[in-house]
């Protein structure tokens, strides 16, 4: 059966969202082995400082470049490729989505422009009173609205198929889509509303001042369900691709997959508090009822887990895999696109298990701030989530272009490299953060580092060292590949994997969308709105803003 | 769309309970050392204004520093603030060993942190609010507390001890 095609200009549109990704990436990841050498004591930064006046613009690169902006540009892509291609309908609005990704573009320009001249190095926290140029604030709304109106374009896609087709289960690459761009809309309200409302008016001179607390607890509305709207992506390439390209598997469970991703929408909001644990200015029942939830988030996690790995065990049998484990050696690992999202998913176990550690509460008083929570995140969004979309990109390219992927070993190489440079890394920075080392520090330089976290950071930057690697293999691979005059020969087939059950006998309460949607603003507003109204009613503007860097 | 109900695969049904069992461990655990153990985060303590907080005669970290409120009970104010160089004040406080200590930490400037280091102290101090922790030095020696949170350049190098005397 020839599979759905695309048009050349959808492709093209897909592709322009991989262009700016990855280049974003190239950037941004430039940035974190010098972080990792610097804390080794191998500090680059003042060889920079014609470009670079700091370890902490920098640290600011790195991360609005790589946790921002490779990420929301990857996943805008892949939600539109999966949308469409699994509709089997071209967008329903494609000017629509055009001017969605512009504006993202001219958005990531703006802030662009006073991070290189260090005019904004706020982090990509930009906590206040951290008083950052107005542009870096006009640049992240654009880019947040534009993200907006690129999923307002999928909304419309898939109403347009469900009118057409009524009775029909969706199917589940676009039904989790379409979520995943719907919890976006949801979360990004927190951070929309503290640009809009504080610090954009406050870095125009409109306002005399911010209040600090309010402003947190606005961005952690955002924060924590962005993370879900990083990972979401990587899931669905997990449960419904890569089983199929693993071994020529099924997905195990659409009825369970689909619920899960219903938890993910209801749970992931509601609990940002997680990150505010040690916050002076909010009450710790609303703490602590947060905390619970976040353990609720934990169980479609452990969900996805099983069902993940269920599937991938269907193919290792079917390639003639035996045994409790020695099925995992069948599985096509020679293919980097495999070799990739295994390796992700392998270390997002324990990035789960630190995820816990961090949400359990009065466990996170040790770890506040530590060097464990980029230990973590590393974990997270820079393998879970960047090696996977590294891993889809293999496939993903070549079918875009059509050009063959540029020497695959390679790229089975990168995902190797990664791994390992990143257990070697994450695993120290875990460690010394246990031994009460704080993050974003140049430890390197810092005067209270006791001599038992020197090895430790040797490590860091060992692991930084191997990460780099990496990063220009990946590079490399995505050139080499784009320019490659080597074609394909066919169109690259799209790995789908077919679930176990036929998707029809899914219930039908797990692929409608009100009630869901209800639930999980109701669920906002019972946990967030009690603490918001009592912040909002006695807000005190009395922050000036500072620039101190 | 016919099914109503959920077909469920017998060892996901296991996985699904031995999930749901080992997260009410995990919030029992949690929850015990919180409401029986009393391993708490902090609470809102005070609002301030940081525009006036360290200048003003009536606020106490006008004055920062350590104020003995009953034998081996004390209460220490103080002032977090990047400007003009990334410093607590005081620097450095001595108690004697098995003193019960109060902090209460402010900002007169941007977000900072304070992490006592090989304790549970570890908070955010942001401007215009107070956060308070007490905590009780069993052994003695010498304790940095350091900041915890990016507030300028020269955030590494913010620290300060507190000393335990024998």
């Amino acid at each position: 059966m020839k599979q759905y095609q695309l048009s050349t200009g959808e492709k093209k549109f897909i592709g322009s969202h991989l262009l700016v990704a990855i280049l974003a990436l190239a950037v941004g990841s430039l940035f974190g082995p010098l972080q990792a050498f610097e804390h080794a004591g191998w500090d680059f930064y003042p060889y920079l400082k014609p470009f670079i006046k700091s370890y902490y613009q920098g640290l600011t690169v790195h991360g609005v470049l790589n946790a921002l902006v490779w990420t929301t540009f990857f996943i805008m892509g892949f939600l539109t490729f999966n949308v469409t291609f699994a509709l089997k309908r071209p967008l329903k609005n494609p000017t629509l989505n055009k001017v969605g990704f512009w504006l993202m573009v001219v958005g990531v320009v703006a802030a662009a422009i006073p991070i290189l001249a260090n005019e904004a190095t706020v982090l990509f926290t930009f906590y206040p009173p951290l008083k950052a140029n107005w542009a870096f604030y006009v640049g992240l709304t654009l880019v947040v609205v534009g993200s907006w109106v690129e999923g307002w374009g999928l909304f419309m896609t898939f109403a347009g198929w469900r009118k057409e087709n009524p009775n029909v289960r969706s199917p589940f690459v676009a039904f989790a889509s379409i979520l995943t761009a719907l919890l976006w809309q949801i979360c990004t309200l927190g951070v929309a509303v503290e640009i809009l409302t504080m610090l954009l008016p406050w870095s125009l001179g409109l306002i005399e001042g911010v209040d600090p607390q309010l402003a947190r607890t606005y961005f952690w509305f955002t924060g924590h369900p962005l993370v879900y709207f990083w990972l979401l992506p990587a899931y669905i390439s997990w449960y419904a691709m890569l089983p199929k390209q693993a071994g020529n598997g099924k997905m195990f469970s659409d009825s369970l997959a689909r619920l899960s991703f219903w938890i993910f929408l209801v749970l992931s909001t509601p609990l940002g508090f997680h990150h505010q644990y040690v916050d002076p200015g909010v009450p710790p029942v609303w703490k602590f009822i947060h905390s619970m939830l976040t353990f609720g988030v934990f169980f479609p996690s452990m969900m996805t887990a099983f069902t993940v790995v269920a599937s991938l065990e269907h193919a290792g049998r079917k390639q003639g895999g035996k045994g409790a484990l020695a099925w995992i050696g069948k599985l096509n690992w020679s293919d980097p696109s495999v070799a990739a999202q295994l390796l992700a998913g392998i270390l997002f176990f324990f990035g789960g298990i630190g995820g816990l550690t961090n949400a359990s509460y009065n466990v996170n008083l040790v770890l506040h701030n530590t060097a464990f929570i980029p230990g973590h995140f590393h974990l997270t969004v820079a393998t879970a989530v960047t090696l996977s979309f590294m891993g889809i990109s293999y496939w993903l390219l070549p079918y875009l272009t059509g050009r063959k992927l540029w020497n695959p070993k390679w790229a089975v190489a990168q995902a190797w490299t990664w791994f390992i440079g990143m257990i070697i890394f994450s695993n120290a920075m875990h460690i010394v953060g246990l031994l009460g080392a704080p993050r974003r520090v140049p430890l390197g330089l810092a005067p209270y580092v006791p001599a038992e976290w020197n090895s430790r950071l040797f490590q860091v930057g060992v692991g930084g060292a191997i990460l780099f690697v990496s990063g220009a293999l990946y590079l490399t691979v995505m050139l080499k590949t784009a320019l490659n005059k080597e074609k394909v020969t066919e169109e690259v087939e799209v790995p789908m994997a077919e679930a176990m059950q036929d998707p029809a006998l899914t219930p039908d309460w797990l692929d409608r969308w009100a009630p869901w949607i209800y639930g999980s603003l109701a669920l906002i507003v019972l946990v967030y709105g009690p603490v918001l109204f009592d912040m909002i009613k006695n807000i005190a503007l009395t922050s000036p803003g500072f620039r101190v860097w | 769309m016919s099914a109503k109900n959920m077909h469920i695969n017998v060892y996901e049904r296991n996985w699904m309970i031995f999930s749901a069992i080992m997260l009410v461990l995990f919030a029992t655990a949690v929850s015990v050392a919180a409401f029986g153990m009393g391993i708490q985060v902090p609470a809102p303590e005070q609002r301030v204004d940081p525009r006036t907080v360290a200048t003003d005669p009536n606020s106490p970290w006008s004055n920062p520093g350590l104020r003995e409120v009953s034998p081996g009970r004390y209460d220490a104010y103080i002032l977090a603030h990047a400007i003009p160089n990334w410093e607590y004040l005081p620097k450095e406080i001595t108690v004697p060993v098995g003193s019960r200590v109060s902090f209460y930490v402010t900002s007169s400037d941007v977000q900072h942190g304070f992490n006592i280091q090989n304790t549970n102290a570890n908070f955010m101090v942001l401007p215009g609010q107070v956060s308070k922790l007490t905590i009780t030095f069993k052994n003695p020696g010498t304790y940095n507390f350091i900041c915890t949170e990016y507030c300028g350049v020269g955030h590494g190098v913010m620290y300060g001890a507190i000393i335990v005397t024998p």
